[in-house]
Formats: structure tokens, C-alpha cells, sequence
């Protein structure tokens, strides 16, 4: 059968167009379920890295959203001066498309974590228990060996001891760099020291095994077969602590406790 | 060709199976089988993208100009993938995370578009779907068998429940860590392979060419 090619240009027309509308259609009528995922995912991550679930502990969405406006207080803070910013607002600011925007962010310094730019903004999450602050949590993100990993870090008030660690996004290969995924690893971070006496940045993923917290505690298990990823996470959490991230905000918090 | 429902449905599951006999889809089959929760939803997403693609490509088989039926098959093929992933990331949000990009893979499924182009082509709506759904279950199968082997021995669960305790939680089994590598799966694929020919000795090839392939008498070898 010989088709015209008027035919067939329709033809493909009507093709795409009623593929278009099926397409179009999924990703709408979704979107409010995808977004509410991708928000409690989040969620639980800031909530398992503050230890206030375990992370194999199955929650209602509901319940997870209550624990969270429980004891949990986002923040706007300005970078530079680690000074809270009251302009922007905490519950809609974003700070990836920040990232992104020429307008709310500079150029990073050239460094092994591959940040390409800073925020001049970032948000960060307080976690209160009984009206006092019991630990801050800061987002930390760099390259590890194919893919930008996104994490939070979580800190006591005096910003040295490592109260949790977490990955939310990462394309690591599964079962090595994805490991940082696993909570047998991230159990390890608990109680080590981000910073030593002096306030600077000491933490250190090794190769091999670390000693417990309190004979090693600059120093955190590496994850075998995955060097780079491994070192991928120390350089991350060198960038963020230092003065390009959370350096200048760290040192406020500092000079706040011993006041 | 399989002339009644009941064979067109059970034939891709051993006698002409697709990762097997044709030695299609492999790069996904690597790819997801560390866990059985992974391989469980890529089979039902392919097995549901392979159905629904047949229907719909056999219902506009007599419309297609034959010029650009593949480019209509890849559209029709593309759109059914979007469309489960958005379904994936909105209802099993978890484990879409961990199948990351291989969802998106599935366009690239040899499987998906031999069966369009060599079944749902020629064949109406009824017996395209059935043949979607019995080659996709016949990928599951093999997937599912995969990833038995390698969630059991390389981190001793079976399901995400802990089947053999590891050493390092506490229990008695040295996990190996070569299953959780892609090639683990090449290997299992290979004595899957193997077994089978080996069961079924007419599936193994003759000495061939790739130019065999195009030969008149040759054509149903392709499939």
C-alpha cells in the first residue's frame, strides 16, 4: 500500500499529538503525589539524620509531618556572614534553584567537590527538644564518583560533635559508593568530631576501618571498594564546614555557646 | 507461530524466551537484579509498557505507513515508559528511587520493540496484548530468578528480610560481594543460558552469520 505523503505527515501528526496528551496527562494529574513524595522523603531524611526516627521505621505521612513541625524550625541564613535572614521564607525558599539563579549566588572557588556555586542563602533546620536547641542541621552536597550526592549533616549547638549524617539523592553504584545509604555506616558517624579544639575542619573518611569515637574521633570507616566516593564525602563536608559553607555560621554558633 | 492464546502466552516464558533464546534486554537485566524488590517492579513496568505497546501498535497496525512505523512504534514505546515512570515515582516512590535510570531504559528494550515489530505488526489487538504480557513475564522470570541469587548470597536476604545474618550484624554469614556487581549477573544469566539449552538442546544456535539472518527461510530466526 503507497501512502501520500500528506498521509504520512498526518499521521504522525495525530501520533504525536495523542501520545502528547497521555504524556501531558500522567504528569499533571501525578504531580501533587509526586511532589508530596519527594517532600516527605526530605522529610524523613532531616528526621532520621536529627535521630528522631529510625530509618527502617515505617510512618503514615501524617505522622511524619507532625513529628516535623514538632521539633523541627527551619532557617534562612545568609552564608557570608552566617547571619539569620528574616526577608526570605524558610517554607518556600529553595535552595538548589537558588543555587542556580546568577542573582542569589556567586561562583564557588575551584575545590575537589565540584560546587559550581554557592547560595548566598542556605536553609538549614534547628531541632528543638523541650524549647532548647538540641542539634542544627545543615545540607552538604558534592561529587562523589558519578553523580553530586545531596545530604544533610547534622551537629550538636557547640557545631563540633557529628550527630548524624544522611543522603537523600545519589546515583552511586549500588551496594559500594551507594553504601552511604547504609545505616550501619551512617551509626558510625555518631559522636565523631567535625572540628578539633583549634575550630578546624579534621574529619576525615579513611581507607579501612576506624577506630569507636573516642580513640579516633576525627576519623570515620571508609566504605571498601568505593575510595572515591569515600573521598568524595570528606571533601564534601571540608567545603560546606569551611568558610566558603557554613564556616562563618558554625563560628557565630560557637561564639554563641561559649558566651 | 503459536496459534492459540494459551501457547502465544506460555511460549516467550521458556521455549522462546527473551533474554534467553534471543539474548534481549540484558542491560537492565544487570542493572536491577541486586534486590528482588528492584527486579520485581521492572518486571511488572516492562510487562506493562510490552502489553500496552502491543495493543496499541497492533490497533493502528493498518494505519502505519510503513516509511516511518518504527519512529511511530518508538513514539507510542516512549510515551507508555514516560508515563510509568511518572506512575512509579507517584505510587512506589522508594524503589523508583533505586531503579533511578533504568526505568527510563526500558525505550531501549530490544524486547519491546521486537514484539511490536515482530508480533503486534501482524497480529490483532487480543493476541498482541497476551503476547506483550507473556514476553514481559518471560523477562520477570528471568530477572526475578536473577535477583533471587544475588540478593540470597551477596547480601542474605531474600525479600528485604534477612534470610542468612550477616557477619556484620552479628550472624554467621561472609556475604559475597561479587554478587552485588554486575557481572554476577552475566554469569547467572550465562548458566541460565546454559541450563536451559542444555534441557532444550534445539534452542542452541547453528553456526551463524549475520548475514544468515536476512536469507530467505531465515526470517523467523530474527524473532
Amino acid at each position: 500500500m503507497q501512502h501520500s505523503t500528506t498521509y504520512i505527515v498526518g499521521f504522525s501528526l495525530v501520533v504525536c499529538v495523542v501520545c502528547a496528551l497521555f504524556v501531558a496527562s500522567a504528569e499533571v494529574s501525578l504531580r501533587p503525589l509526586k511532589e508530596r513524595n519527594i517532600l516527605m522523603d526530605r522529610q524523613k531524611n532531616i528526621l532520621a539524620v536529627a535521630g528522631l526516627m529510625t530509618m527502617g521505621e515505617k510512618l503514615s505521612a501524617e505522622e511524619v509531618g507532625n513529628r516535623f513541625e514538632q521539633s523541627i524550625r527551619p532557617r534562612v541564613i545568609d552564608l557570608a556572614t552566617g547571619e539569620g535572614n528574616t526577608t526570605l521564607d524558610p517554607n518556600t525558599f529553595d535552595q538548589r534553584s537558588a543555587a542556580r539563579d546568577p542573582a542569589s549566588s556567586k561562583p564557588a572557588p575551584a575545590n575537589p567537590s565540584k560546587v559550581l556555586r554557592v547560595p548566598n542563602q542556605a536553609l538549614i533546620y534547628e531541632v528543638m527538644d523541650q524549647g532548647k536547641l538540641s542539634s542544627i542541621i545543615i545540607p552538604i552536597q558534592g561529587y562523589g564518583l558519578w553523580s553530586v550526592l545531596y545530604g544533610y549533616l547534622a551537629l550538636s549547638p557547640d557545631t563540633r560533635t557529628i550527630l548524624g549524617i544522611t543522603y537523600y539523592d545519589q546515583k552511586e553504584t549500588a551496594g559500594l559508593g551507594g553504601e552511604v545509604d547504609n545505616p550501619n555506616w551512617k551509626a558510625k558517624w555518631v559522636g565523631r568530631k567535625a572540628f578539633d579544639e583549634r575550630g578546624r575542619v579534621k574529619i576525615t573518611v579513611r581507607k579501612g576501618p576506624a577506630g569507636p569515637p573516642d580513640q579516633d574521633p576525627y576519623q570515620v570507616d571508609g566504605l571498601a571498594g568505593a575510595t572515591i566516593t569515600s573521598r568524595g564525602v570528606t571533601n564534601m563536608l571540608h567545603f560546606w564546614l569551611g568558610q566558603e559553607g557554613f564556616g562563618p555560621y558554625l563560628a557565630r554558633l560557637r561564639g554563641a555557646a561559649g558566651a | 507461530m503459536a496459534s492459540s492464546n494459551r501457547e502465544i502466552l506460555l511460549d516467550p516464558l521458556i521455549n522462546n524466551n527473551p533474554i534467553a533464546l534471543q539474548v534481549l534486554g540484558l542491560c537492565s537485566a544487570l542493572a536491577v537484579t541486586t534486590k528482588m524488590s528492584t527486579a520485581f517492579v521492572m518486571s511488572v513496568a516492562v510487562i506493562a509498557v510490552t502489553a500496552l505497546s502491543n495493543t496499541a501498535i497492533s490497533l493502528i497496525r493498518n494505519l502505519v505507513p510503513p516509511s516511518i512505523r518504527i519512529i511511530v512504534q518508538l513514539t507510542i514505546i516512549a510515551s507508555l515508559v514516560i508515563i510509568t515512570d511518572q506512575v512509579l515515582q507517584a505510587f512506589v516512590f522508594d524503589i523508583s528511587k533505586q531503579l533511578t535510570v533504568f526505568v527510563g531504559l526500558i525505550i531501549t528494550n530490544c524486547i519491546i520493540m521486537g514484539r511490536a515489530e515482530a508480533f503486534a505488526m501482524q497480529n490483532p489487538p487480543g493476541p498482541s496484548f497476551i503476547d506483550g504480557v507473556g514476553n514481559g513475564l518471560g523477562y520477570g522470570l528471568v530477572l526475578m530468578a536473577v535477583a533471587f541469587i544475588r540478593e540470597l548470597f551477596g547480601s542474605g536476604k531474600v525479600f528485604g528480610l534477612t534470610v542468612l545474618p550477616l557477619v556484620t550484624e552479628g550472624g554467621w554469614y561472609q556475604p559475597n560481594g561479587l554478587m552485588l556487581l554486575a557481572p554476577a549477573a552475566f554469569f547467572l544469566i550465562g548458566c541460565f543460558i546454559w541450563a536451559v539449552r542444555s534441557w532444550k538442546p534445539e534452542q542452541v544456535e547453528e553456526d551463524f552469520h549475520v548475514g544468515a539472518l536476512l536469507e530467505p527461510g531465515h526470517e523467523g530466526s530474527l524473532r
